[in-house]
């Protein structure tokens, strides 16, 4: 019964953005407010309709209902809670459930939190918002429905894919779907600004927030992502370059551009049809890692069942959208340049100068992604491009990527001064070069070692500079700077640590990768291992009973008398085996063991990593969210931002001048 | 001029929706291979060894009995799962023989230090001509070779027990009758 309900509150959801994506167009080319006013509470209604879905479905879940045929084929109820919970969006149907969930609420965050925008501008942008939900919530009634039933209903279900029962991976869909569709509305207020013709100066003050919400939450997914691989697929690797990866990672770097050329849209007024082109092109990328992990185009350890008939609709989708939003930017964005006028050596530069590094890396990724699929439908030939490919092409384009990132932040706008700013960044520079020599020739690291540590290094020491220069650290007195600091705006917080999380994530992944050590041994119990210098005991396998697997239970013994388990579970309902490893983390690196396959009588194949600095590639994510998230709060304090307490900042939007 | 400009972008979206229509509208499933060389000999190739004096791989080599042929590279995630499996297989007497696609000796070498080598020989096939001739479109892969040597089976993607058991052991087993 509650099934029926959540598909019938999808079936009204549907109508609903139907509505959502006429009226308040038609309104709009009217002029009347009372259609264009429609868009608001038509947004609203259409999330509340899913959140009754979404709410239906997770029920089903949570007391095993395998009367419905998705939770028959991805529950079992010996599953624990979490999973239960977890199993609703790690599925297709679930996932695309949650898909439309966030897009609606990202609808309704529009509605709720546009009152100050202008009526036209606000009733478009809701009406190409309902659009792509019109596109999706049919995609999944007529060919993916959640609700299906199953008769007779099994007396239990099949049970999750034992790897995706992880916490990491419970989360992360959810925060990568945040970031995915959250660039939906930045696409929405594109395509709306495309069709007015004009960007005024309210667009420019929202995409800017709103992007930076969507990239906050697609780096904490992301991160997750990685953490998940490293953790629960027990390969010791954080990034493979596997299709599924590079489709969130395009996305990514599209919205690094977007967020840094809406700087340059909102404070110059330039680049107006650059940034609407960016925002198009970042939930495009979005769509294509949607089409790409549900058609089956790809063969990937991520991708969901393939099924031609979804592939298709999908590509139908993205046609449409897609083709559509850059037809209508061929049409209308030529007349739509104007604006501020910039030297090259400008903030603005260096910020076109982050926009054009950042598309080629997109454009690099997708050339990687799709080339195989390219060539083969071409000449018939079949290829793999392996990580190989990606090594040679985009780390190259990161190195000017920091060496410009240390830079760009001390040039003035319109006009810059490149000598000045690097005379400034002279310890920058003397500690980047004396770290990546002394690596290199006292410890012998090899070459990219340096280069890497040394940007890394180079990167931090100029955000520090920056940041010092903007207080008049030892130019004043350290009261007169310690006001100064707390005075800055906390964008420029969010930016700095935003900056500086990225040198820590170059800091993780060049340890990880020039220095890691491996080892692979047969062992039997209270054998010793040698790694990287390190002495670690073998006690031996047990037998353990978890909640829905049995496992074989290895445990080391490290130097400092710690134990490190790693399991070997088999999961009876699934039929699966998973292998959890056993992580030692440490600020200077993590010890990473695995029990392998039996090796016949009392012998098990173990591996053993060490893995230096590993730790700081997660934190180095952990700091760009949390530059995200303090950029954010500044946001609402701002004209046009976006905030729940609208009576409080009200006021303020009255009387206080934009102060950076 | 600036108005073709601004249809760029449309352009590329033109044909990058026709790239990913293609596979569809063909029905082609990633994980199916073209049947052209199944039952066919294998392309006679010589490929040389890991270490320069050592000794590689040729077609001659693999003639006389079944066995298998996996097709691998140190740069490949899933080819590093399956090699316990293929290690302990290797030691219950199934022959394998490797092809190390597109992959740089020294670093195949150190993946087979680390991880344990399953083969009784490997040819080294740098720009991956030879792994091309087998058909081969991604690594892993393993091909089950007859007698004769002709190509009876192919297994895309990393192995497993199951497809061990289920597939590739028993193939070997009817063809040694």
């Amino acid at each position: 019964m509650i099934a029926e309900l959540g598909h019938m509150a999808l079936s009204v959801a549907l109508v609903v953005a139907i509505l959502q994506s006429t009226l308040p167009l038609w309104g709009a080319s009217r002029d009347d407010t009372g259609l264009m006013a429609f868009a608001r509470p038509a947004a609203l209604a259409q999330f509340g309709a899913i959140v009754l879905a979404f709410g239906a479905l997770t029920h089903a879940y949570l007391v095993s209902d395998f009367s419905v045929l998705n939770v028959a084929t991805n529950s079992h109820s010996t599953k624990p809670f979490i999973y239960k919970l977890a199993g609703v969006w790690a599925n297709h149907e679930g996932s695309m459930l949650l898909w439309v969930l966030i897009l609606a609420l990202f609808g309704a965050a529009v509605a709720a939190f546009g009152g100050n925008l202008p009526d036209g501008l606000r009733a478009r942008t809701l009406a190409v918002q309902g659009m792509i939900g019109v596109g999706f919530l049919a995609f999944m009634l007529f060919t993916s429905n959640p609700f299906e039933r199953l008769y007779p209903a099994p007396i239990d279900g099949n049970g999750l894919n034992p790897l995706l029962q992880d916490i990491g991976l419970a989360l992360h869909p959810p925060m990568l779907y945040l970031g995915y569709v959250g660039f939906s509305t930045t696409f929405s207020f594109a395509v709306a600004a495309l069709l007015e013709g004009r960007v005024d100066p309210a667009w420019a003050r929202w995409v800017r927030p709103w992007a930076l919400a969507a990239w906050t939450a697609l780096t904490a997914g992301i991160a997750l992502g990685s953490g998940w691989a490293y953790y629960e697929l027990g390969w010791g690797g954080w990034w493979f370059w596997d299709p599924v990866e590079n489709a969130s990672f395009m996305p990514w770097l599209a919205g690094t551009a977007l967020l840094h050329s809406a700087i340059v849209v909102e404070k110059r007024g330039a680049l107006k049809s650059w940034t609407i082109l960016l925002a198009l092109i970042a939930f495009s990328f979005s769509l294509l890692g949607t089409f790409l992990v549900r058609s089956g185009v790809l063969s990937s350890v991520h991708a969901f069942a393939v099924d031609p008939e979804r592939g298709l609709f999908i590509l139908l989708l993205l046609a449409i959208a897609i083709g559509g939003s850059f037809l209508l930017f061929a049409w209308r964005a030529p007349s739509m340049e104007g604006g501020g006028m910039f030297r090259p050596v400008s903030r603005e530069g260096a910020l076109v100068l982050n926009n054009l590094l950042m598309s080629t890396a997109a454009a690099t990724v997708l050339i990687g992604t799709l080339y195989p699929l390219a060539l083969e439908s071409v000449t018939g030939e079949k290829v793999s491009v392996g990580a190989p490919y990606f090594e040679a092409t985009f780390v190259p384009l990161m190195i000017p990527t920091v060496l410009a990132l240390g830079v760009g932040p001390m040039l003035a706008w319109k006009r810059g001064d490149l000598a000045g700013a690097l005379n400034r960044l002279w310890v920058a520079a003397l500690a980047a070069v004396g770290i990546g020599a002394s690596v290199l020739y006292l410890r012998g690291a090899p070459v990219g070692a340096a280069l890497g540590l040394g940007l890394a290094v180079w990167l931090a020491v100029s955000v520090v500079t920056e940041w010092a220069e903007r207080v008049r650290l030892f130019r004043v007195s350290i009261g007169q700077s310690l006001s100064r600091a707390v005075g800055l705006p906390r964008s420029a917080y969010g930016m700095s640590l935003a900056h500086l999380g990225l040198a820590v994530f170059i800091l993780g992944a060049v340890g990880e990768t020039f220095f890691s050590a491996e080892v692979v041994r047969f062992v039997r119990a209270g054998d010793q291992i040698g790694i990287a210098g390190q002495t670690v005991t073998f006690e031996g396998v047990t037998k353990r009973q978890g909640p829905n697997y049995e496992s074989d239970v290895g445990t080391f013994v490290l130097p400092s008398g710690d134990r490190l388990e790693s399991e070997r579970r088999f999961y009876p309902a699934e039929g699966q085996r998973t292998t959890e490893a056993g992580i030692r983390s440490r600020p200077d690196g993590d010890l990473y063991a695995v029990l392998g396959e039996p090796a016949g009588e009392k012998r098990w194949t173990i591996r053993l990593y060490v893995k230096p600095l590993v730790m700081w590639l997660w934190a180095g994510c952990a700091i760009m969210v949390l530059g995200g998230l303090i950029s954010l709060a500044d946001r609402r304090l701002r004209v046009g931002a976006p905030g729940p307490r609208r009576a409080s900042w009200q006021p303020a939007h009255a009387g206080v001048a934009d102060s950076d | 001029m600036r108005r073709l400009l601004f249809l760029v972008p449309l352009a590329v979206v033109i044909a990058l929706v026709g790239v990913l229509a293609w596979p569809i509208l063909e029905g082609r499933d990633p994980r199916s291979l073209p049947s052209v060389l199944l039952d066919k000999p294998i392309p006679p190739f010589e490929l040389p060894g890991l270490t320069a004096d050592g000794s590689g791989l040729s077609a001659g080599e693999l003639a006389g009995r079944p066995l298998l042929v996996n097709v691998f590279a140190s740069w490949c995630a899933p080819c590093r799962h399956e090699i316990p499996l293929m290690v302990r297989l290797a030691s219950e007497g199934v022959p394998i023989y490797g092809i190390a696609y597109k992959d740089d000796p020294a670093a195949t070498q150190a993946f087979l230090a680390q991880l344990g080598d399953p083969y009784r020989g490997i040819g080294v096939d740098r720009d991956g001509r030879i792994a091309i001739e087998f058909g081969v479109y991604g690594v892993p892969e393993t091909y089950v070779i007859d007698a004769a040597g002709r190509i009876r089976h192919r297994h895309v993607g990393a192995m497993t027990e199951d497809v061990a058991r289920r597939t590739l052991l028993p193939l070997l087993q009817e063809l040694s009758q």
